[in-house]
């Protein structure tokens, strides 16, 4: 079931065609699913305050309705851990066309990965799972299955990949929280089926796992195209 | 049944095609319709099939697009059980309006009909409403497999090339546009079947969320399914937006999500027809884990590549296994026989130096399915050497495989095996693509 608050975001974005970053991490933050925390804002005193505090280094994000596809723009600035970059950066990025906040938060590392969700004509929604950054469709591993998934069957989709061994662990690298992994992909397969009325696509690109956790670094769902 | 819109003058027709065959070859009692009435050779026009006497439980319908409805109407109302639509003019010409015409009249009277704009069905020493001579054709003999198809073409190609590696049909249909009777509702009939084993599908492609409901229906189901999708080429995506988006197409969905229910993709009719033939003797799938007996090294190795290709692997025999086979063989091959998978039982081996292989490959707990490479030209292997396997995978309770050439002079090993339900490849590549339908389910 959708909340009352996510059909309030889907409306509000439906001439756009796609949620904008803050409001998509709210929906799966609606859902508890982990997403770094964050501070979304134009001052940058305010965003000074947010690294000081951090446990480490952070990401500054443009966001813009103008914007779909950060990389291009250079709207993602990662690893800042001085004030006095992320001053720069912010006057930067709030530069870009249609910026009027910019999201900081803090920045995880660990494996990329991109989970991402397509509404298939014939088969309805479909979750994909593979290697994720900004390389995902020049590498081009990944593994559909038709929604919902449970958690048992993500096991199957890692091991699918050719990149699997990066999901195990490999050389000093420790590998990924399957658990944490497969209770992400099955709770996000039953949130497409909710939301299978009104999306076309989803990226959550990338999602950062460790041993530990696996969040949600970016997020992006393209609206079916509405009245 | 009765077959609407024979022709009074043109005996290439084709509603005369299929009334002159039924009516000639098939057990099938058959009325010809046509409006003018009269006689054709000998037997009564009805002017419609309402004056026929007695029930008509199929009618054939082969009239121009624009008087179909009108026929269906008349069909339901002298209670026909349901039609097979011959006549294309429909969807296929951009003719939608139409077709929705009648497949509303045949909804709201529950009047099932298969078509428009196909070939019907063909069940074998039944009826057969292919509206191909039947002269020309090659027919499938009765069997196991039920075959559905959206194209009549590849519905009549296909059924030539199981005929051709004697595998049998329980029965063909061509759903042409499947305006009434589609895939899914061919699931449920061939599930309650009780002669068909397996249900293979040349698909192009499902409506909006009928892929869906399809995969409900195949996870369901609890004989084997197959499919050969046509139409694996992206056509013009448009420009996608999102990373998902452009690497889930169409196809890719296709295939991942039959892999994800265990049902079986071939990759071309080749495929298709070792899956079937395999599915049909053997329904229970395997991880994957294959044990190969050969005569002859070159093949053990040429089946490997294969096996390498298709994703099937060749595990270590246990020594004990080894231990058991070295200690049966003749001592013609004791030393010379070399016994890792594949096993090279050379050209010296008798018959019962490969019924001791595959007994103890059966018995090793790493191995769960045989490939067995007969080369009858070895003079040490008799005529029923098929017959003498057949029992030995009989005792054991594993799936084997066997390659033999199809040529007339070995038919009696061939025979052999497919009398005991054993498939037969005529390859050692078809051998190892029957070793790959079995290993149709993803492992979980």
């Amino acid at each position: 079931m959708l909340s009352k608050s996510d059909r309030h975001i889907i409306e509000a974005s439906k001439s756009r065609g796609w949620i904008l970053e803050p409001q998509a991490k709210q929906i799966m933050a609606g859902r508890g699913f982990d997403i770094p925390n964050f501070v979304l804002t134009d001052s940058i005193a305010v965003a000074g305050t947010f690294l000081r505090n951090a446990p480490g280094p952070v990401v500054a994000k443009a966001v813009s309705e103008k914007i779909i596809h950060k990389t291009e723009f250079a709207a993602v600035v990662t690893g800042i851990s001085e004030e006095k970059i992320l001053e720069r950066e912010m006057i930067r990025l709030k530069a870009l066309q249609g910026c009027e906040q910019v999201l900081v938060e803090e920045m995880v590392k660990g494996l990329e990965i991109i989970i991402g969700a397509k509404n298939d004509f014939q088969f309805g929604p479909v979750v994909v799972l593979g290697l994720g950054g900004t390389s995902v469709e020049i590498y081009k591993d990944t593994a559909i299955r038709m929604a919902p998934v449970k958690s048992a069957e993500v096991a199957s989709m890692v091991d699918s990949l050719q990149g699997k061994r990066l999901f195990r662990g490999y050389r000093r690298s420790p590998g990924v929280n399957m658990a944490a992994l497969g209770q992400l992909v099955a709770n996000f397969s039953s949130l497409i089926m909710d939301l299978e009325e009104n999306f076309q696509s989803i990226d959550l690109n990338p999602v950062i796992c460790t041993q530990d956790r696996c969040v949600i670094a970016d997020a992006r769902i393209m609206l079916v195209k509405g009245p | 049944m009765a077959v609407i819109g024979v022709s009074t003058t043109q005996n290439s027709h084709p509603a005369n095609v299929i009334y002159t065959k039924n009516h000639l070859r098939y057990p099938v009692k058959t009325y010809a319709v046509n409006p003018k009435g009269g006689m054709l050779n000998r037997e009564p026009l009805y002017r419609q099939v309402e004056d026929i006497q007695g029930d008509v439980d199929m009618a054939v319908i082969a009239v121009r697009a624009q008087f179909v409805p009108g026929v269906v109407k008349q069909c339901i109302k002298k209670g026909v059980k349901g039609a097979v639509i011959i006549s294309g003019g429909f969807s296929e010409s951009g003719n939608h309006e139409l077709q929705k015409t009648v497949t509303d009249i045949a909804q709201k009277a529950d009047f099932p009909f298969v078509g428009p704009n196909c070939l019907g069905i063909y069940a074998p020493d039944v009826v057969d409403t292919f509206f191909l001579p039947g002269e020309r054709i090659v027919r499938p003999k009765k069997g196991n497999i039920g075959f559905v198809s959206q194209s009549g073409g590849v519905l009549v190609d296909q059924m030539v090339k199981f005929a051709g590696q004697g595998i049998g049909i329980s029965l063909g249909v061509s759903i042409g546009n499947k305006a009434v009777l589609r895939e899914i509702d061919m699931i449920d009939w061939f599930e309650n079947d009780l002669e068909t084993r397996v249900i293979a599908f040349y698909i192009e492609g499902f409506g909006r969320r009928e892929g869906r409901e399809f995969i409900r229906r195949a996870e369901r189901c609890p004989k084997p399914i197959v499919v050969l999708k046509a139409g694996k080429s992206p056509k013009g995506m448009a420009a996608v937006s999102s990373h998902t988006a452009s690497l889930a197409g169409d196809y890719r969905v296709f295939s991942e999500v039959m892999k994800q229910f265990c049902v079986a993709e071939a990759a071309n009719e080749y495929e298709l027809t070792s899956f079937c033939e395999a599915l049909s003797c053997y329904s229970k799938g395997i991880r994957g884990n294959v044990g190969i007996v050969s005569l002859s090294g070159g093949h053990g190795v040429l089946a490997a590549d294969a096996c390498g290709a298709h994703g099937i692997s060749l595990p270590q025999i246990t020594s004990r296994t080894i231990g058991k086979i070295r200690e049966n063989l003749s001592p013609e091959i004791r030393q010379i026989a070399s016994l890792t998978n594949p096993l090279d039982l050379t050209g010296s081996c008798v018959d019962n130096d490969i019924e001791i292989s595959v007994r103890h490959l059966a018995r090793d707990e790493n191995i769960e399915c045989i490939l067995t490479l007969l080369l009858p030209y070895s003079p040490g292997i008799s005529a029923d050497i098929g017959a003498k396997l057949s029992q030995v995978a009989r005792n054991e309770g594993k799936p084997l495989i066997a390659y033999v050439p199809h040529e007339d002079k070995y038919k009696i090993i061939i025979e052999g095996f497919e009398l005991n339900n054993i498939p037969v490849a005529s390859s050692v590549e078809g051998a190892v693509l029957m070793a790959k339908a079995l290993k149709r389910c993803r492992p979980c």
